[in-house]
């Protein structure tokens, strides 16, 4: 399978900020990838050196098997790009945008701006100042999915601010542009259903850097499994396996959080005990990203929790 | 009473419309910190230096009487700067920069007026501030005090420096300069009321000064003393009136109260019919399809309006000075001393010659104004997010940043080329050597253009400098010539090496070195673009 994006060991400094820390992207052609992290993680700023908007300072970037710096132009004809905060002009309609951008990107599909016009309900006659945030974001989705001859959609935070039905009427659309198609799409989000439900691969990213990246059922296969029971004796040797966190035994009651891919050897242990129930909780998508999302906040928690010990 | 005093009822008008007002104003000052004291200081020293300079050059009383003379009796220094009053040092001071510092105050009450009016409710941030404990008409009057603690400012600094000259004249000239200075942020108030786009509301306030400006230097150059009534309903003419160091009139200083009084109850009355964010016109739908189709055909609807109301402005501009220039001659006949003098610079043909070469300088500094605001388009585009997109579409950078480019260059060619048949048109004849003097202008106005699009190419941070390069420029050639600038001082503004055309000789070296000047910069400019990071 060729690649539409490879991004090895990217960096870019804004003065003494480092944005950009040796990150790594790699989307297939032709797959729906997810790009996450929290805010300030530097998905936005790896978008516009995809974009050519911002000059690498140091790794490789391959954008269609092009420079996207180099090349930029060549390049964005077959690319379509939703920013996530999108601003219009004040004194143009929504509909001469959403031409304009079709012209600029090299042809607009007539038939299917008119679907997206009709299904997003947007009405194109209304000048730039007038519009909603949601419906500002939707000029920019109609003129992405409408572009005709587009190879690669980068879309960055696209539905914010859009309702649960036309969210639902968004996920069509890339779906439609993935599997009929065969666009390939980059999806910054925050919405994890829409991940969820879009989504082939994800990265995760955190600053700066890749933390993660892979199917999402390989990421499932990372995520912790919660277990509670109650046992019919003492539990033994619980701790010392491998993979068990935040356990918590008290009496014939436990209560831990185990990998997921080491969940076989604690059942082994709980049924040696002799298990008279049992509850388990399958890993969440929510709880992986949490995790990755809460490292931040887990470092430099780390000096102040002994301090806050002290004082209970 | 007392069971009732936890109930209160919405109360209409009072102070809760007020509400809110003083932290306002302090945020407004503290957005200005830079802008407010750099302008203000900028002004301040141009006015307090004025009496030393005056006085190395025109050292005697003779000297000053004589140049009181020469200047009340020549129609184009009346239509640039006003008539003398007085052959004291204060009342030529007052004389020379009064109209300078006016303009000034004016321009910097309107940005900040419109800055903490129209600007906010625009961006959308008006409506946060608003949802807090902000009265209805805390913003307004935040942005009138703002305005206010300027004008005051520089007002007092004029005062207080000019003291020296004679106490009454200096407080006479700084409550003019800041009686000024409200009109216009009383006007730009009135404005802002009107339009949704900051922008806009900025340019037709700029255009009311333009008109202002442009009555009183027709109503001057017609007569001298101030008196025409086209001075005497210009604000701007109002400033000479005050006659300050030269037996105040007070009395002139009340129609600065009366207009500021006056415009600031219909800007009130306006605010208070309208919601936020609107205006009282309308915005029409728009087509549902788009003919737009580059980024130039983009810079240019972007940029039209604009480009219409420059035109409109040179070309009537250039009528009305045109349409001076015979009674500037006839005047000046009456004397018959002026007559010996005019006859040595080559008799009436001089006159005019010299009087036309003045006004098509002026209109030449005055285009350098419109395309540094037309290239720094472009940087606005950027800032405003709006260029992201366009540049993740199939557009270069260079084909982007060009359509603004030739809208900024090629307009101001465009205005200078209607300014010169508006002074033809005026004047009745001589249509060829007026444009062609025009035209001579452009490569000065370019290389400030120029200037700009260096900034904006290679420190797009720093690219506002671009105002403070062209309005340095617009400075050396307004009150330059007057203090006898050493030679390689004025050098420093490209206007100043252009040949004084009609009436001088033509001289293409310095025509042909800035134009290749101009080229450089906007090469270097270009080629900094497109290595640059793309701000955002």
């Amino acid at each position: 399978m060729t690649k539409a994006i490879t991004v090895s060991g990217l960096h870019k400094s804004f003065g003494r900020t480092h944005a950009l820390d040796g990150l790594d992207l790699d989307v297939e052609s032709g797959e729906v990838h997810g790009f996450l992290g929290p805010n300030g993680a530097g998905k936005s700023t790896t978008i516009r050196v995809l974009l050519g908007l911002l000059r690498a300072d140091s790794g490789a970037v391959q954008m269609l098997g092009r420079d996207p710096w180099a090349d930029a132009v060549e390049l964005h004809r077959k690319v379509a790009y939703v920013p996530g905060d999108v601003t219009l002009w004040r004194n143009l309609s929504g509909g001469e945008v959403i031409d304009l951008y079709g012209r600029l990107r090299g042809g607009l599909d007539t038939k299917r701006r008119a679907d997206l016009l009709e299904r997003f309900e947007l009405d194109p006659t209304k000048k730039g100042r007038t519009y909603s945030k949601g419906n500002r974001q939707k000029v920019a989705l109609v003129a992405a999915f409408a572009a005709s001859d587009v190879d690669l959609l980068i879309l960055d935070e696209p539905t914010s601010g859009l309702d649960p039905l036309m969210e639902e009427v968004f996920q069509s659309y890339v779906e439609e542009a993935a599997r009929e198609r065969g666009q390939t799409v980059l999806l910054s989000s925050h919405i994890l259903s829409e991940v969820e439900e879009l989504c082939d691969r994800v990265s995760i990213i955190r600053k700066g850097a890749t933390v993660e990246t892979g199917s999402l059922a390989q990421l499932r296969h990372l995520t912790r499994t919660s277990i509670t029971a109650e046992l019919a004796g003492a539990a033994h040797g619980l701790a010392e396996l491998p993979g068990v966190h935040d356990l918590d035994v008290q009496g014939h009651r436990v209560k831990l959080q185990v990998d997921t891919d080491k969940l076989d050897a604690v059942l082994r242990a709980l049924t040696a005990s002799g298990v008279r129930s049992l509850t388990s909780t399958p890993p969440t998508l929510e709880e992986l990203f949490l995790r990755h999302y809460q490292e931040d906040t887990a470092d430099t928690g780390g000096a102040a929790a002994p301090e806050s010990a002290v004082t209970r | 009473m007392t069971a009732l005093g936890s109930t209160y009822a919405p109360r209409v008008g009072g102070s809760r419309q007020l509400a809110g007002t003083g932290t306002l104003l302090r945020l407004a000052l503290r957005r200005d910190r830079v802008m407010m004291p750099v302008w203000i200081a900028v002004v301040a020293l141009m006015v307090l230096s004025m009496p030393g300079s005056l006085k190395s050059v025109y050292g005697t009383a003779a000297e000053r009487a004589d140049v009181m003379h020469s200047m009340n009796t020549n129609s184009s220094m009346r239509a640039m700067y006003g008539p003398v009053f007085d052959d004291s040092l204060g009342a030529l001071t007052a004389w020379r920069i009064g109209t300078f510092a006016a303009v000034f105050a004016a321009v910097l009450s309107l940005l900040i007026v419109v800055r903490h009016t129209r600007d906010e409710e625009e961006s959308g941030r008006q409506e946060l501030v608003s949802s807090a404990m902000v009265g209805r008409r805390a913003p307004l009057t935040a942005a009138l005090l703002t305005a206010l603690v300027a004008n005051g400012v520089l007002a007092l600094l004029i005062a207080g420096g000019l003291a020296s000259q004679g106490g009454a004249g200096a407080l006479a000239f700084g409550l003019a300069i800041g009686g000024a200075g409200m009109v216009f942020a009383t006007m730009a108030a009135i404005v802002a009321q009107f339009t949704e786009s900051a922008r806009l509301a900025r340019g037709l306030t700029s255009a009311v000064l333009g008109i202002a400006f442009v009555l009183r230097a027709a109503g001057d150059s017609g007569t001298d003393g101030g008196s025409s009534p086209l001075t005497w309903i210009s604000p701007i003419g109002w400033v000479e009136n005050v006659r300050a160091f030269a037996g105040e009139r007070w009395w002139v200083l009340l129609l600065f109260v009366a207009a500021v009084a006056a415009q600031g109850v219909v800007a009130y009355r306006l605010a208070g019919r309208r919601d936020i964010g609107m205006s009282f016109l309308p915005s029409r739908p728009g087509p549902a399809e788009g003919r737009l189709g580059s980024a130039g055909a983009l810079a240019w609807r972007l940029q039209r309006g604009s480009v219409l109301g420059w035109s409109i402005g040179f070309l009537a501009a250039g009528v009305v000075f045109g349409g001076m220039t015979e009674g500037a001659a006839d005047l000046v006949g009456d004397n018959q001393n002026t007559i010996d003098i005019i006859e040595r610079m080559g008799g009436q043909s001089g006159i005019t010659n010299a009087f036309l070469a003045t006004m098509v300088g002026m209109l030449g500094m005055v285009a350098a104004l419109y395309v540094v605001q037309a290239v720094l388009r472009l940087q606005g585009e950027e800032t405003s997010q709006r260029a992201e997109p366009v540049l993740a579409a199939a557009v270069g950078r260079l084909t982007w940043a060009g359509g603004h480019l030739v809208i900024a260059f090629g307009g101001a060619a465009l205005i200078m080329v209607l300014g010169g048949l508006g002074l033809a048109l005026g004047y009745g004849h001589d249509a060829g050597p007026i444009l062609g003097a025009c035209l001579v202008q452009l490569p000065a106005v370019w290389t400030l253009g120029g200037v700009a699009v260096l900034l904006h190419g290679v420190a797009s941070r720093w690219a506002v400098g671009a105002w403070g390069v062209a309005g340095a420029a617009l400075l050396l050639g307004w009150i330059g010539p007057a203090l006898k600038v050493p030679q390689s001082v004025m050098d420093l503004s490209p206007f100043g090496h252009l040949p004084k055309l009609p009436g001088g000789e033509m001289q293409w070296t310095p025509v042909l070195v800035l134009t290749a000047l101009a080229a450089v910069f906007v090469g270097a400019g270009l080629a900094g673009l497109r290595r640059r990071d793309v701000t955002g």
